[in-house]
């Protein structure tokens, strides 16, 4: 069984790595590439904490065969923030919606595909945004009283 | 293990593929159901074939009188297709009620049919739509009704280390007709269906023409409420006519008791009153 290149843009950059054809997404980001901001919570789909962004939708990756993203973009957690946080990673920290933190990396990059395409979301979409994505600790009201606001700094910034 | 991931670019190269291979490759979709059923050991495949960049499948199109889903759509394209908004909403709102958003951006409507679960939601909204499967071989092209597309619980009648389905089709829906969906769960999203019920109703003269009534899981794939829906035709659309077909649907669902779907009791108890909404909905669609 032979490795085969994975070619794909990462956080805006071109990556390059040798993957087995039976590894996980999720696999590859957390232990070939170093970047444990992507939780793994269940392995099965069934949690949320590993969400990526994946050419503009927002993917469990712990169910995408990692040659499924051959060529593709990804966002993770890690490349949210530019020269400072981003307003939706603002947000969960000014208004407390992050407990023990677990599952924030998922919540972030499910709010962030859904700001990404919809700058003004209902709560309604808020929630169907984030309800593939289990939280714990906080019951889930501060998270998404988190991305309203997020929604509204970004609808300030133009 | 897997031993290769295939990306090919085209339905041509995808049955050469498959050809080559002789039976170790299977085609992967979306494959948030098939990962996990080889991760445990299921199913077995020395390799995957993924189907999800071939241009011609990524299409919803509607053409010659049919609305037709290529094998690489995801239940997200079809929940908020216009088309489907308009022409099926029971296939709109059976796709929206898959798993979570993150599994709907990649997951596959053809695949959750060819996936054979007995409540595959996509799948019941199709056989009440009357869909046809387009299924490629080596040698020919053969069109079979999702309804005949079980060959046992959990079971698809397609092999798919051998055959590519490339589309699944149903004809427009006419003005006189209306589709519905129901769907009774624990939990608004990540669950799987305790009950389904999808019904098209073909209204003519305040009557029924005809009407497709399918539920499950209540039997080993998605089962037609034959029963309800004999009595249906040409019966006048009225509340005592769509109670009578609610209980009269009982005949034909035998569901198991079950820790993930609920009781026998209690779904057979609850069963009617899906019906009977899935019914009143398609009617209201219809006129």
């Amino acid at each position: 069984m032979s490795l085969k290149m994975l070619k794909f843009t990462l956080n805006g950059e071109p990556m390059e790595v040798p993957v087995s054809p039976s590894d996980m997404l999720v696999d590859v980001l957390r232990d070939k590439l170093e970047l444990t901001g992507t939780k793994k919570g269940c392995g099965e789909g069934e949690c949320g904490a590993c969400t990526v962004i994946m050419n503009g939708k927002a993917v469990a990756s712990c169910l995408v065969p990692a040659l499924k993203a051959m060529g593709a973009e990804v966002e993770t957690v890690e490349g949210v923030a530019k020269e400072k946080a981003h307003p939706v990673q603002e947000a969960f920290m000014d208004l407390g919606a992050v407990q023990c933190g677990f599952c924030i990396p998922g919540m972030i990059m499910s709010s962030k595909a859904l700001l990404d395409e919809n700058p003004k979301p209902s709560k309604e979409e808020i929630r169907e945004a984030i309800s593939g994505n289990i939280c714990r600790c906080t019951g889930y009201v501060k998270i998404e009283k988190a991305v309203e606001a997020a929604a509204q700094k970004l609808q300030e910034r133009g | 293990m897997l031993q290769d991931y295939y990306i090919p670019k085209s339905i041509a190269d995808t049955l050469a593929l498959l050809k080559d291979n002789n039976g170790r490759a299977r085609i992967i979709a979306g494959g948030t159901d098939l990962v996990l059923d080889h991760q445990a050991e299921k199913i077995t495949a020395d390799a995957f074939i993924d189907i999800s960049n071939i241009d011609e499948l990524k299409k919803i199109e509607c053409s010659d009188g049919y609305i037709s889903i290529g094998a690489a759509v995801t239940h997200n394209q079809v929940a908020r297709s216009q088309l489907i908004q308009e022409h099926a909403i029971a296939l709109a709102q059976a796709a929206r009620a898959v798993g979570s958003l993150q599994i709907r951006n990649i997951a596959t409507v053809v695949g959750n049919v060819v996936n054979a679960q007995p409540a595959a939601d996509t799948a019941v909204a199709l056989v009440a739509l009357g869909a046809e499967a387009e299924i490629n071989s080596f040698s020919e092209v053969e069109y079979v009704p999702v309804e005949d597309m079980y060959a046992g619980l959990g079971k698809s009648t397609v092999d798919s280390t051998s055959q590519l389905v490339t589309r699944i089709r149903f004809a427009v829906p006419e003005r006189n007709q209306g589709t519905a969906f129901v769907r009774l769960c624990q939990r608004k999203a990540l669950a799987l269906p305790m009950l389904c019920v999808a019904a098209m109703v073909s209204l003519k003269d305040d009557k029924f023409e005809w009407v497709r009534l399918v539920m499950a899981p209540v039997g080993p794939k998605p089962i037609r409420a034959a029963k309800a829906e004999e009595m249906l035709k040409g019966s006048p659309v009225t509340d005592e006519v769509i109670e009578k077909a609610a209980q009269l649907a009982l005949e034909n669902a035998n569901p198991r008791s079950s820790l993930v779907r609920g009781s026998r009791e209690y779904r057979m108890g609850v069963l009617p009153v899906l019906i009977k909404r899935a019914l009143v909905a398609a009617v209201a669609q219809a006129k």
